[in-house]
């Protein structure tokens, strides 16, 4: 394992030791609660809840999540190419490097404007 | 293993986290509360000690003095592990940015990673999770719709912010933070290369990419951190105030935190990534390198230079809060979706295309 990541780990530790305890803080520390029918109800600015706590929602956003999946792939992709882009991009190998690269968007805009096309990004109904 | 690198690890994260950005957390809700009554003309908290200095403290200890309720229609052990999940990825992002040079020949940086942004990004948006487990466990209307926005407004800015900084990538040829600060501090700031290797023709022309990517990854920052012009998750006028609406006592606090450190390592990001980080302008006090020996008083300069720009952005966070309306939910999409990929994606290939000019280094 590398060195480098051992501090990230430490971190995970406190950070997560540091919410567990405030939290357990906020338990012990606090006023006991005291229960009662409405404090127990779902909070609708006072009004009676009706029906149940999950209301169905769009399928929308469904898309967004998948739509994310692809296109940030996509992003970490150019990630590498970015960084050596300028070690590649010497003594005419310039047009190699950046011809690949924008085969690889132009293939993902495709993908992206029939995304848009077909409205999955419209939110406008 | 090596326990002298342990020990100083815990030092620097207890020192970072604990003793700065909580604090830093802290007095930026104090800054956003009188700012914000500056800029409507009010006065704002000014009871608790000197001009109401006190008063983040007040407001920490009635956080953990308060009725810590868990009301009986939520999903209980979702319900307690959401604030949690929200709060620990906001404080582990720091761990890549690099905060000072050097000091006692310690590199200022937790974990001096090769991967920096994109180890922002991925702890970043594990934040999600907390909040659409926020918003599930409630069982209940308001924070349901919440915490759905939320991460959809979060997964559609990431990509626009990730999109944003490969032009920066290009320039700087590596993802280690403090390389990219050591660059800066020689060749001009992203945003003013006005020294170094950025003081030709070909640095000039890289400014105006830069300065789009620099704006494209401010406003995505801004969705990220679900602050306005982007608060739509918690709207006070649609949604109550989205996916905590049913958190009460620390619970809510750690969102708080949450909410207020993400945006101090999102300014620290941008700072880092756009403005120099620790760097003065000019190349002043500049080491040669990232293993050089950096003077202590130079080591303490650059810790100072740092959190000073880092506060400056948070004064713009808040500036702009308190002076822009909310966007409507399809305009945000739109912006982010439509509007900023493009941009983002032919800003890449903007900056390509200057790169490759035949102007000499």
């Amino acid at each position: 394992m590398q060195q480098e990541f051992i501090p990230v780990l430490i971190q995970i530790v406190i950070a997560t030791g540091f919410a567990v305890a405030t939290l357990i803080a906020s338990v012990l520390l606090g006023k006991r609660a005291k229960r009662n029918q409405m404090k127990d109800s779902a909070y609708e600015c006072g009004m009676l809840p009706i029906g149940e706590g999950q209301a169905r929602f769009s399928v929308k956003f469904y898309l967004v999540a998948m739509l994310f999946v692809l296109f940030d792939i996509e992003v970490v992709f150019l990630y590498p190419w970015a960084v050596s882009f300028k070690r590649l991009a010497v003594d005419g190998g310039q047009l190699v490097v950046f011809f690949s690269a924008l085969s690889f968007i132009v293939i993902l805009f495709v993908a992206y404007l029939y995304a848009l096309r077909k409205g999955a990004l419209e939110w406008k109904d | 293993m090596d326990w002298a690198f342990l020990a100083i690890s815990t030092v620097k994260i207890i020192g970072l986290v604990f003793l700065t950005i909580l604090p830093m957390v802290a007095y930026s809700v104090w800054a956003e509360r009188r700012v914000s009554a500056a800029i409507q003309d009010r006065v704002g908290p000014n009871r608790v000690g000197w001009a109401g200095l006190l008063q983040p403290m007040a407001d920490g200890l009635k956080f953990i003095l308060k009725e810590d309720l868990t009301p009986g229609h939520v999903r209980k052990t979702y319900y307690w592990m959401a604030p949690a999940l929200t709060m620990i990825p906001s404080l582990l992002t720091c761990a890549v940015l690099p905060f000072g040079s050097r000091l006692f020949g310690e590199k200022m940086v937790i974990a001096d990673l090769d991967v920096g942004p994109l180890f922002v990004f991925a702890i970043a948006s594990l934040s999600v999770y907390g909040i659409v487990l926020a918003g599930w466990a409630s069982n209940s209307k308001y924070p349901f719709l919440g915490g759905v926005r939320s991460t959809s407004q979060m997964i559609s800015y990431e990509i626009s912010l990730g999109l944003s900084i490969v032009p920066l990538l290009m320039i700087f040829g590596t993802l280690n933070l403090g390389e990219i600060v050591q660059y800066q501090a020689q060749n001009g700031w992203t945003l003013l290369p006005l020294w170094g290797e950025g003081l030709s023709l070909k640095g000039m022309l890289l400014a105006i990419p830069m300065f789009i990517s620099f704006v494209i990854f401010t406003t995505s920052i801004f969705a990220e951190t679900n602050r306005l012009p982007f608060d739509l998750p918690e709207c006070e006028t649609e949604l109550v105030a989205g996916y905590h609406t049913e958190y009460s006592s620390m619970k809510f606090a750690l969102f708080f935190l949450g909410e207020y450190a993400a945006m101090i390592i999102g300014s620290g990001l941008a700072v880092t990534l756009f403005l120099g980080g620790w760097s003065l302008p000019f190349g002043w006090l500049a080491p040669e390198s990232t293993t050089a020996e950096v003077p202590f008083w130079h080591g303490l300069v650059h810790i100072g230079v740092f959190f000073a720009k880092v506060i400056a952005f948070i004064l713009f966070f808040i500036w702009i809060r308190w002076s822009l309306p909310r966007f409507r939910y399809d305009q945000l999409m739109r912006l982010g979706w439509v509007f900023f990929f493009e941009i983002a994606v032919i800003n890449v290939l903007l900056t390509a295309g200057i790169m490759m000019l035949p102007l000499g280094k």
